[in-house]
């Protein structure tokens, strides 16, 4: 495989982007009301009246909420990455070329997966630094960063963004039609919102251990899927049975 | 350079492309007609290994249609311009451009030459800039005709180029098939539009799933009417039409003052026939060949497969 041509299909991709302003809009959106709203939230309740240890829980749980962002984000730009070629008829000319499906799969995915994983960060480091400035006087240190963000954001929610990627590939290679594709892919939503719920119910703590184990499982599914995903990218299918 | 043996393609239970025997010399203009799901498109998608066949062989240049090593070598010097021209509308002319000359592989400088001496070719580099979203349909097949030849491909597979376009267009991109012609590239172009074919191909197959007929325009019109004189009379009367029965050309069509022969060799015969005339006290205005035209040829052939 060339890296440096799927990294020629995610540059196209991108430039794409940066004209459909109401992606970027939407991506960036979410991440950022997410980043904004928590911390605002307890500056609403009254941080005074929370005691410090809770204060400080009730952040990091509502920090785990970042990994459910990465099944949403991508499909934004999923929907214009595989989709998008079909619609627009550009896939037949683009399947054309001599570029390898890995190539072609590599870059579409890079293309979906570097914008989410950045407006994903981005809300983050918003989400971080708005509750360290609103906490640190009552807590006395810094809460963010700790060993449990850098896992969610230096693993979970980037493992969990590939595992969304590369099921909305699978879909919109094995579907026919476009809003199945759609709908079928934004259920990757429930298994991340069930890490989720289990960490806001108390079964599973939202702690650094939890957060490594759940991304060794993302790890390992995202491998099979990666493979999945190879498998069932049938060119032949794609062309000719897409509506 | 591309030649094909039996070549077929079945969809489940439904067979597109039936055992298709071609053979397609390097420089010619070769154009495939044929009525809507006759299998053109499907035959374009197999031999630029974007579908696989279900059966038979092809090969294009050296390599082998359904090998893998080979499939992407076959790309490399295959230009294709589908039936839909799917470009990128958010992209420039010219990102468009580039775009897949990064993808077919062009060095730099070549694929900046390329880009500027086509779109220059096509009379749209004052508008490399533009957004071609914002293009009409002429000048985005323009665009799409670019991409198919910014790789400089050997052979290149042309599935209805001028469909949808207004008769400017069309033109132009007829006027730029012939161009492409002169270059001693291999064309392969798939058309519904039969006068278009009869301009620019040097040999045309007719397809009905299976291959009804492959042939020079002018052969298939000779081997399908033969070949026949009108004779334009002041008058036409029954000494005249006797002498020239005797002739033994069989039947004599008769309509107003004109006779319709079937003539083997009209170089050869017309001159005795007029002689004949004249001789029987006939007046000839003028001799005039009678060409079917493709479209007679296209549709008495795919008409006798219907049936």
């Amino acid at each position: 495989m060339r890296l440096w041509k799927a990294w020629v299909v995610t540059r196209k991709d991108f430039d794409i982007f940066r004209r459909k302003r109401y992606i970027l809009y939407s991506l960036i959106a979410l991440p950022l009301v997410l980043g904004l709203l928590f911390p605002g939230s307890i500056l609403l309740a009254g941080r005074k009246s929370i005691p410090p240890a809770l204060l400080a829980s009730i952040l990091q749980s509502e920090s785990t909420l970042f990994i459910i962002l990465p099944a949403i984000l991508p499909s934004v730009i999923a929907s214009y990455s595989f989709i998008g070629e079909k619609t627009e008829k550009s896939l037949e000319p683009l399947l054309a070329t001599p570029t390898t499906d890995a190539e072609l799969l590599l870059g579409k995915s890079l293309a979906a997966l570097i914008p989410s994983i950045a407006a994903t960060l981005v809300g983050g480091a918003v989400f971080m630094v708005i509750s360290d400035a609103l906490t640190v006087g009552q807590l006395g240190y810094l809460l963010f960063p700790d060993w449990t963000t850098v896992a969610l954001f230096g693993l979970a929610t980037p493992l969990a963004c590939i595992l969304s990627v590369e099921f909305n590939i699978i879909i919109s290679s094995r579907v026919n039609d476009i809003r199945a594709a759609q709908q079928l892919g934004s259920l990757i939503v429930l298994p991340l919102l069930a890490i989720y719920l289990l960490g806001q119910t108390g079964v599973l703590s939202a702690g650094v251990g939890e957060l490594l184990v759940v991304s060794g499982i993302l790890l390992v599914i995202d491998v099979l899927l990666s493979f999945m995903s190879r498998a069932v990218f049938q060119r032949e299918e794609i062309l000719t049975k897409w509506r | 350079m591309i030649e094909t043996d039996n070549l077929t393609k079945r969809f489940g239970d439904t067979t597109a492309v039936e055992d298709l025997t071609l053979r397609i010399g390097e420089g010619e203009v070769f154009g495939f007609l044929g009525p809507n799901g006759a299998g053109k498109t499907t035959t374009v998608r197999m031999l630029c290994c974007l579908i696989s066949k279900s059966g038979g062989s092809a090969t294009i240049g050296d390599y082998q249609i359904g090998d893998l090593q080979d499939q992407l070598k076959i790309r490399k010097i295959v230009g294709f311009l589908p039936e839909n021209v799917g470009l990128y509308d958010d992209l420039t002319a010219y990102r468009n451009l580039d775009f897949y000359g990064r993808l077919y592989e062009c060095a730099d400088s070549q694929r900046r030459e390329s880009i500027e001496r086509l779109l220059k070719l096509l009379d749209i580099w004052d508008r490399k800039d533009r957004l071609v979203g914002t293009f009409s349909k002429g000048m985005k097949q323009k665009i799409a005709i670019a991409r198919a030849l910014i790789h400089d491909p050997q052979v290149v597979f042309l599935d209805e180029p001028t469909a949808n376009l207004d008769p400017e267009s069309a033109r132009t991109t007829r006027d730029f098939i012939v161009e492409l012609k002169k270059e001693k590239r291999t064309i392969f172009l798939n058309t519904h539009n039969l006068d278009e074919a009869q301009r620019v191909c040097d040999r045309i197959g007719i397809l009905r799933t299976k291959l009804v007929a492959v042939d020079t325009p002018a052969n298939l019109r000779a081997s399908l009417w033969g070949r026949r004189t009108i004779v334009h009379l002041s008058q036409l009367d029954k000494e005249v039409l006797a002498a020239v029965k005797g002739l033994g050309y069989g039947e004599v069509e008769t309509m107003d003052n004109k006779m319709i022969l079937n003539v083997p060799e009209p170089e050869r015969d017309n001159p005795a026939i007029v002689e004949t005339i004249v001789k029987a006290g006939g007046h000839v205005q003028f001799v005039t060949e009678l060409r079917p035209t493709l479209e007679d040829i296209y549709l008495k052939l795919v008409g006798k497969e219907k049936a």
